[in-house]
């Protein structure tokens, strides 16, 4: 294929190749990314704000230092998506909240810094379940996101645009953040490769805060090497976070390189008791043990490994993470930036009133939702009760860990426990909606990297499944090479990445 | 453990400055209720001898060189401000009548 559609079938690794060897310009891939935004997101919705002008701007600085021969990084010229929780100077950044609609930060997120230095192109920036709250994109105060295998179905959350925009060839990487599995479980629904690095591996500088002590940005791509790539370039201390690890990365690129050998000798490999079984569709349970029985025939040895307090996660994730919430949530009081709502029928309305009444307005219910059940588990009188048995529960869950990875040098899970549901299946029902996070919610509160891998579609309903890799914190180079692994695996006996399995979102020659 | 009463929801929303519908409350409460009732669970799995975590990678003393570095101008902290005059915030009155 010669069409302009062509490079956007391509992963970023070899983009960057080719942006090397001058077969295309930053300028010419970039305008297929966004002519394939034109085609396809009336019908996905990935995006809430696409910055065409800006993207084709830095590509052409990009195609100027690649011909001065100073790139400024592999990737420089790869265009980029970015989610709209990440702030980004001169870019609209919602949050997918009304509160903050029309907000055009002053400042740039480390994260986006460190892509703008490194020169890739941001074509705009991605649609997310409210303030990051969500499984499925549905909270989105602007209008969902739609899974591009089965528009009738989510793309997973809070990420769900990250993950539409990369499974729809809109962009062939996206930063994504995940707080409670909101990068890994819409990698595992919608097939694609979602990373969450170590907790401090990448700076939250310039993330909106959902709940400090879990938030972390990562890289959301179609490849585990693409991942690798980004999280180079991402991950790194940083002096404006204060919760920044100082100490360098180990080699990701290098352990993807290893991986994708397809060889696993000498790797342990935990199969998680606690995270499968009962609650977990059938496709799903299948798909993953196809995955251990790979594995275990590239060399691993696999060992099931007990985790006993991950059955308690969910409750500590749902006390803890609504608390910081609800406390992080109070800046947004209509006085310094955002949305500003006077009360009806109140002649000259005191500070506090606008507050209330901004504050109604701007958030949706699962926002409210979380902010009141963060405001219960903090006062006082039920603070010992919830909170403070929370964090005790934290403490044994990252001991379950500890123990764990004694005996294996990765754990291994399916990501999420379904594939993608249909649209509006659960919106109001919180309770099952939460249940989506019941396999990637330890890996937060312990502050260990994770990985989603594709591994396959489930037979029930030809949906994407995925298996999820965990390491010991500061070890996220052993995601990168299981998870390439696994991936080489994979690919052998589907005769190509699962992606090629997806059905096409427009006729053939139709965006071009 | 104590139901969560329409009440309740309407004092802790309150608490949290947001003005809730009657509609809102009715659909809250029992909401709620669901979710509280799914982690009650956690009351009692961890003794006294178990330490809280609050951060998992904890980190302290994290300081830097108290060094002069440009920060945001006024006109930039200002731009997302939704009223603004003479470089500062405009706010709705903070006092009231009696005050």
């Amino acid at each position: 294929m010669t069409s302009t559609q062509d490079w956007t079938r391509r992963t970023a690794a070899e983009l960057a190749d080719a942006l090397a060897a001058g077969e295309v310009t930053s300028v010419e891939l970039t305008q297929a990314h966004l002519d394939r935004i034109d085609a396809v997101d009336g019908a996905v919705h990935a995006f809430l704000h696409v910055d065409a002008e800006g993207a084709l701007a830095k590509a052409g600085d990009a195609d100027e230092r690649r011909r001065a021969g100073t790139p400024r990084s592999t990737l420089d010229g790869v265009p980029i998506a970015v989610k709209d929780v990440l702030a980004t100077r001169g870019l609209p950044t919602t949050c997918g909240s009304k509160i903050l609609e029309g907000w055009v930060p002053p400042y740039d997120a480390t994260v986006v810094a460190r892509l703008r230095a490194a020169g890739l192109p941001i074509l705009g920036k991605t649609n997310m379940d409210e303030f990051a709250m969500g499984s499925s994109t549905e909270h989105s105060a602007y209008g969902p996101t739609h899974n591009p295998w089965d528009l009738t179905r989510i793309p997973g959350g809070s990420g769900g645009g990250s993950a539409a925009a990369v499974t729809a060839f809109e962009a062939p990487l996206a930063i994504g953040t995940d707080t409670g599995g909101s990068i890994r479980q819409p990698a595992a629904v919608t097939g694609t490769i979602g990373v969450k690095p170590t907790y401090g591996g990448v700076s939250r500088y310039g993330l909106v805060a959902l709940a400090n002590s879990l938030d972390q940005a990562g890289p959301v791509t179609r490849t585990v090497l693409d991942a690798a790539l980004l999280h180079e370039v991402i991950g790194g201390h940083d002096p404006l976070d204060s919760t920044s690890v100082d100490k360098p990365l180990p080699g990701l690129v290098e352990a993807a390189r290893l991986g994708a050998t397809g060889d696993l000798t000498g790797v342990t490999i935990g199969v998680v008791t606690e995270l499968g079984g009962e609650g977990y569709q059938s496709g799903v349970l299948a798909r993953f043990q196809e995955s251990v029985d790979l594995m275990v025939a590239a060399g691993a040895e696999v060992v099931e490994v007990s985790c006993p307090h991950f059955v308690h996660a969910l409750a500590a994730y749902y006390l803890i993470l609504p608390a910081e919430a609800s406390s992080n949530l109070a800046k947004f009081d209509a006085m310094r930036y955002g949305l500003r709502v006077l009360p009806d029928g109140v002649e000259s309305p005191s500070a506090e009133e606008v507050m209330r009444a901004t504050r109604d307005a701007g958030f949706g219910d699962e926002v409210k939702r979380r902010i009141i059940l963060g405001t219960y588990a903090l006062s006082s009188g039920y603070y010992d009760a919830y909170y403070g048995q929370a964090q005790k529960v934290r403490t044994l869950i990252t001991r379950d860990f500890e123990a764990a990875f004694a005996k294996a040098d990765v754990l291994v899970s399916p990501t999420a426990p379904t594939t993608a549901f249909k649209l509006g299946e659960k919106l109001d029902d919180p309770l099952a909606m939460y249940l989506n996070d019941l396999a990637t919610i330890p890996a937060n509160l312990a502050g260990v990297p994770g990985i989603s891998v594709p591994s396959g579609l489930a037979v029930e309903d030809g949906l994407p499944t995925g298996v999820q890799i965990l390491a010991p914190a500061l070890a996220d180079d052993r995601v990168y090479r299981v998870g390439a692994a696994l991936e080489a695996l994979l690919a052998r006996e589907w005769g190509g990445p699962l992606m090629d399995q997806a059905p096409p979102l427009v006729e053939e020659g139709e965006s071009a | 453990m104590p139901e969560i009463t329409r009440d309740e929801v309407a004092h802790l929303a309150d608490l949290a400055r947001i003005d809730l519908s009657d509609a809102e409350l009715d659909h809250l409460a029992p909401q709620l209720n669901v979710i509280l009732e799914s982690v009650a669970s956690i009351r009692g799995v961890a003794g006294d001898d178990v330490p809280p975590t609050s951060h998992a990678i904890p980190l302290t003393n994290v300081f830097r060189d108290d060094v002069v570095v440009p920060g945001l101008t006024a006109e930039q902290a200002l731009s997302g401000a939704p009223a603004h005059e003479q470089q500062r915030f405009a706010v709705p009155r903070i006092l009231g009548d009696e005050q």
